[in-house]
């Protein structure tokens, strides 16, 4: 994600820690290796023997903290979540909608959409990831595979501007019909105003003296 | 005798003479009345209307009074929390996320808190006694949620008596979070690593008390209410939908179990300790607004049962902790409740104050800039009292949320409205609507 340097403190003020010329960089994760652990395996296998293209469609399959998460091509997401809906074995029959993601420094693929699955046949949960550049905002929308899904991409569409295409009606959701921007995206401000209290000022949040 | 009148002509019969009244011609009317395009009526019901559950809209396309179309505004109560969140620490989102559905905060400081702390990777430390606390403030908090979804539905399809029991329960749950927590709606008490204070003396005994009122109170209820002529006229058969209806559109809770799926997370995929409570998943195969209704009256119960279970252990672990061991994460201090509500306690204030300069700094470090969460994402999910509450946390290692996503199971429910309403009359969306039991705070956030 980001790169962070100097103290993991405070900034702006003078450099004490003798921490000043460390850099970090956030924790890139990699694809996981096999074997994944729990039911992942199985998961993975299923959906490798019923979907052909499936080294085609998975850019990256990572495990972090007990969950799975499938990293997928948006040209293959529609066929990919239809198996995973339809497959005997697999039966991901209900999505918990989706959630976007604004990662400002992953170039090229600066919009994420995450799609939480619930299989309650098998008891199981995954996660389908998308990545498409802030350029070109399009993601297949899945409303024809799960309808649950309609509310949810009107909504990340409304906070973060990716545009699901083939949504029966991809209209803002939370905002006014008018409003300008995408609110939830890292380049859109939160506001505020300074707040006289008791004497003192209390700066707005986003203007606050902030740690990483 | 045939007279000759345009409007009524007469004929002589052997009963006596008989009019026949045309007055115009009226078959080619009737015809034409078929031709025309229908008259659509488009009525907008709510953002303010007493039994829209908040700022819910409503636009409904009618056919005299059958509605052919239904469509749910939302959005009049969205208050950017998710984002405002970005901008406070681990700790501090817990105030926020309570706010959101504000008649479950505990199901959302929970769900939250599951989420940092599976981050944090410190799922498997919280202390037994910090997790069989938020058990029990869960369950009474469904009954309070319950309370105002049976209470105002009942309201809202014209019995004014429901509403007043109901209510009256409500406030003796409330009793007991404001002992607690100092705080009767939005108690920021369950906090990452555990919650923000041990219950206070006399606690338990008080709460089994309630216990006993409300098993012996939600009698009243019961009498008004089931098999009432009049409210399974209201109710029976009304919101319908059927298990293949709810899984498409990703419905959760009691509307599901209204078709018969015995779905409970508290079952499926238990946390907190669920898994070491008895009690009964609640079900009915009418996939209607009486259904939803006989859930939520018999959920009670279970919920009662869940309490009583937690008052058990809690009298077992009396004195262990309820915040985890590592001093990175526990918040410094011990919070009580005050005459003014929920502060820090005296005994915490004297020792940063007056005997330990370390101290002060570990509190003032730890509560000015919080503790970093390892980088990465998850999801974690609690059954609230209106189905999967789930929370999804993106962190990019600092001592802020990179993102916060709750997936509110008020904004996927309300989805249903369409198809539950859609064929029904005017006066059933009613139903239909307060079966779902939306609470706008959570649909908008």
């Amino acid at each position: 994600m980001s790169e962070n340097t100097g103290m993991f403190g405070a900034s702006g003020s003078g450099d004490t820690s003798g921490f000043g010329g460390l850099v970090r960089s956030a924790a890139n994760f990699g694809s996981s290796e096999r074997p994944y652990g729990s039911y992942f395996d199985e998961v993975a296998d299923e959906l490798e023997r019923a979907y052909p293209e499936f080294s085609d469609a998975i850019e990256k399959v990572i495990v972090d903290r007990g969950e799975l998460t499938l990293h997928v091509k948006r040209e293959r997401l529609f066929e990919t979540a239809k198996k995973l809906r339809d497959t005997q074995s697999l039966r991901f029959e209900v999505c918990l909608g989706v959630n976007g993601v604004h990662y400002p420094e992953d170039k090229n693929r600066e919009l994420h959409a995450v799609y939480p699955l619930l299989s309650m046949t098998h008891n199981r949960r995954i996660r389908l990831e998308v990545s498409v550049p802030d350029s070109d905002p399009h993601i297949p929308s899945l409303v024809e595979v799960w309808a649950g899904n309609n509310w949810h991409e009107r909504e990340t569409w409304d906070m973060f501007g990716i545009i699901f295409d083939g949504h029966p009606g991809l209209t803002r959701i939370l905002m006014p019909d008018d409003w300008p921007g995408h609110p939830q995206r890292k380049d859109y401000p939160l506001g505020g105003i300074p707040i006289e209290y008791k004497g003192a000022t209390v700066p707005a949040p986003s203007e606050r003296r902030s740690y990483r | 005798m045939t007279t000759q009148d345009s409007y009524a002509s007469a004929t002589d019969t052997t009963e006596g003479r008989v009019y026949s009244v045309t007055g115009g011609d009226w078959d080619s009317l009737v015809t034409e009345i078929g031709q025309t395009k229908e008259e659509r009526v488009v009525v907008n019901m709510g953002p303010q209307h007493p039994s829209t559950h908040g700022v819910l809209r409503l636009v409904l396309e009618l056919e005299g009074e059958t509605i052919t179309e239904a469509r749910a505004g939302i959005g009049y109560l969205h208050t950017g929390i998710e984002k405002n969140t970005e901008y406070r620490t681990w700790t501090q989102g817990v105030t926020f996320v309570t706010r959101m559905d504000y008649l479950a905060p505990i199901f959302n400081e929970t769900a939250y808190c599951l989420g940092v702390e599976k981050l944090l990777g410190i799922t498997n430390d919280i202390p037994e006694r910090a997790s069989e606390i938020r058990v029990l403030m869960m369950e009474l908090n469904r009954i309070s949620s319950h309370m105002v979804a049976l209470g105002t539905g009942a309201l809202e399809l014209g019995a004014l008596s429901p509403m007043i029991f109901a209510f009256r329960e409500r406030e003796k749950v409330l009793d007991v979070f404001e002992m607690v927590s100092g705080l009767r709606m939005n108690m920021a008490y369950v906090r990452p690593g555990g919650v923000a204070q041990d219950l206070p003396k006399g606690a338990v005994a008080k709460i089994r008390e309630t216990v006993k009122e409300l098993r012996h109170n939600f009698k009243d209820n019961e009498k008004l209410l089931v098999g009432n002529t009049i409210w399974m006229m209201r109710t029976k058969g009304i919101g319908y939908l059927d298990l293949a209806g709810c899984t498409t559109l990703g419905i959760t809770g009691p509307v599901l179990r209204s078709a018969g799926m015995p779905w409970d997370l508290r079952k499926t995929d238990p946390y907190c300790g669920y898994e070491n409570y008895e009690f009964d998943v609640i079900t009915t195969d009418t996939c209607d607004v009486y259904g939803r209704f006989l859930i939520r009256m018999q959920e009670l119960e279970q919920s009662l049962r869940i309490i009583e279970q937690a008052c058990d252990k809690l009298d077992k672990s009396e004195g262990q902790p309820v915040m985890v061991a590592d001093k990175k994460i526990a918040w410094p201090s011990q919070l009580s409740v005050g005459s003014d509500g929920m502060g820090n306690s005296l005994e915490h204030i004297r020792e940063i104050m007056g005997t330990s300069m370390e101290s002060l700094i570990h509190h003032f470090k730890l509560v000015t800039e919080g503790f970093r969460v390892p980088a990465g994402q998850v999801y974690a999910a609690v059954e609230s009292p209106r189905g999967e509450t789930g929370v999804h946390l993106v962190s990019d290692g600092g001592t802020r949320p990179y993102r916060v996503h709750f997936r509110e199971p008020s904004f996927n429910n309300l989805q249903a409205t369409s198809a539950m309403a859609e064929g029904g009359m005017i006066a059933d969306v009613i139903g239909a609507v307060a079966s779902i039991d939306p609470v706008m705070g959570g649909v908008d956030r």
